[in-house]
């Protein structure tokens, strides 16, 4: 690891502060993606701006029809958080298929949504459920907001706060995990909102994750599996590497996807 | 140079770090508390669980700066009064190691796991839960016997329990 210096804000605008000011930032969340990058040396930012002081970027709220999430509460808070159970079972449960349980104890929701990994959980999360990213500068909508893999609309600087998810009727992920990494070889998150379906797919796309208009359109007429009936997603613009070539993670989006609507339908 | 103030095995600590210094690193070579390991250095193995703040993390990826104001428990501080902890005597009872290394992670996420999922721990529960804590040696099947019998006798054992 390369040397950097250390800054530890208590407070967001102090962080802003401190990144508009320093050469070469970066934020440090639960730091299991920074860390081991800059261990590599594949990063090695001259000063690290440490977020994990700042207790305004963590807490759970429900309000009304929407769970707002702070940008650093860990992925095992959101797994056990009985807010998030009982609104979003879907999101609990995608947050408790995240990596491992010490992975789960660091790990923050603002640093995997900040990073947008193409095969992490997150961002098929925030797609489907059209949840909205709120920075310390500005509103950013999901669909907007991931641009390609290891990409966002995030500017310099710029601080992911919180992130809130409009509270969906019914919705299910489903993940085919890559049994070393546990990383998501191919997830699917559909979510049933009052007046359209989302399917988002990560792990699969070679740019990232996306959305699949056909099977939404097929499930907003018809949610069930047996809509999807007749839908495959093509080898195009899949991924392909050791672990799957894209004909087996386009044929997998198909299987996830109907186990996520029959998961979700089952709901009740 | 940083300093970083936190308390490892129910004792203050002080110390001024280069700010990259890793926690498993000041834990072994600052405090000399060498019982946690690091097997990968990349955060796959678990070798270097310790508990922070009374929860299992892999000290490897974390920097000793970040656990500033915490509290950190190691292998070293679970033991009382001269007797092995429940779950390090079950280790040994049902022959939960071969060369021992993974051995420190495996214990500290075995309580932590008993910690959060209370003392009758299925095989199905312990193996899941084991996912980030690899082993070379066993083939695990013993030590799923061990952390069986260990979260069994954490229940009989309050005051070993409390030392933590
Ligand atoms: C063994 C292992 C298994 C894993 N398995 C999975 C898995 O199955 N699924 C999955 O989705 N992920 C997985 N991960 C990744 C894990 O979820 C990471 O914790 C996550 O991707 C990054 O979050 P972090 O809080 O650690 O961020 P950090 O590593 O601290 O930061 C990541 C990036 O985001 C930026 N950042 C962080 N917070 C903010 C913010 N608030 N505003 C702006 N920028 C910010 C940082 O500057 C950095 O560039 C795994 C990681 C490991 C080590
Ligand atoms: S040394 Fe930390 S996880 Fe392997
Ligand atoms: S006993 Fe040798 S690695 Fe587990």
């Amino acid at each position: 690891m390369y040397a950097f210096e250390y800054h530890r804000p208590t407070s967001v605008k102090e962080a802003g502060s401190l990144a508009g000011q320093a050469e070469d930032t970066k934020f440090l969340a639960g730091g299991h993606t920074l860390l081991p990058t800059m261990k590599l040396r594949l990063a090695g930012p001259a000063n690290l701006i440490d977020l994990g002081q700042i207790a305004e970027l963590r807490g759970i709220e429900r309000t009304g029809d929407t769970i707002t999430i702070g940008a650093m509460m860990k992925h095992a808070e959101v797994a056990n958080s009985a807010d998030v159970k009982e609104a979003i079972p879907a999101l609990a449960e995608m947050a408790e298929l995240i990596g491992d349980p010490h992975v789960r104890n660091r790990g923050t929701i603002g640093g995997s949504v900040a990073n947008n990994d193409p095969s992490a959980d997150y961002p098929a999360a925030c797609l489907a459920l059209n949840a909205t990213i709120v920075t310390n500068q500005r509103k950013i909508a999901a669909d907007d907001f991931f641009q390609g893999i290891f990409t966002t609309a995030l500017e310099e600087g710029e601080i992911i706060t919180q992130i809130s998810f409009p509270i969906p009727s019914r919705a299910a992920y489903a993940k085919f995990r890559n049994p070393a990494s546990r990383y998501a070889l191919v997830g699917v998150f559909v979510a049933k909102h009052a007046d359209v379906v989302r399917v988002t797919v990560t792990g699969a796309g070679s740019n990232g994750v996306f959305r699949v208009p056909e099977m939404e359109q097929a499930l907003s007429g018809n949610f069930a599996a047996e809509a999807l009936d007749g839908i495959a997603v093509g080898e195009d613009g899949m991924n392909s590497d050791i672990h799957a070539d894209a004909a087996y993670r386009a044929h997998l989006v198909g299987v996830m996807a109907r186990r996520a609507v029959q998961a979700a339908a089952a709901r009740g | 140079m940083t300093t970083v103030s936190l308390t490892v095995n129910g004792q203050p600590v002080t110390a001024d770090v280069d700010p990259r210094t890793l926690l498993v690193q000041f834990l072994r070579e600052n405090l000399r508390l060498t019982g946690t390991h690091v097997g990968c250095d990349t955060s796959q193995c678990g070798a270097c669980v310790v508990h922070l703040n009374g929860q299992a993390v892999k000290s490897c990826t974390i920097l000793a700066v970040q656990a500033h104001a915490s509290v950190v428990t190691t292998i070293e501080g679970i033991a009382g009064g001269g007797e092995l902890h429940p779950m390090q005597a079950a280790f040994r009872e049902h022959h939960g190691l071969q060369c021992g290394y993974c051995t420190p992670g495996m214990i500290m996420s075995a309580i932590d796991i008993v910690n959060r999922k209370g003392n009758a721990l299925d095989e199905q529960t312990i193996r899941a839960e084991l996912e980030g804590n690899l082993c070379r040696c066993t083939g695990y099947h013993n030590i799923v016997k061990a952390v069986a019998a260990g979260a069994q006798a954490m229940a009989q054992a309050p005051l070993q329990q409390a030392a933590e």
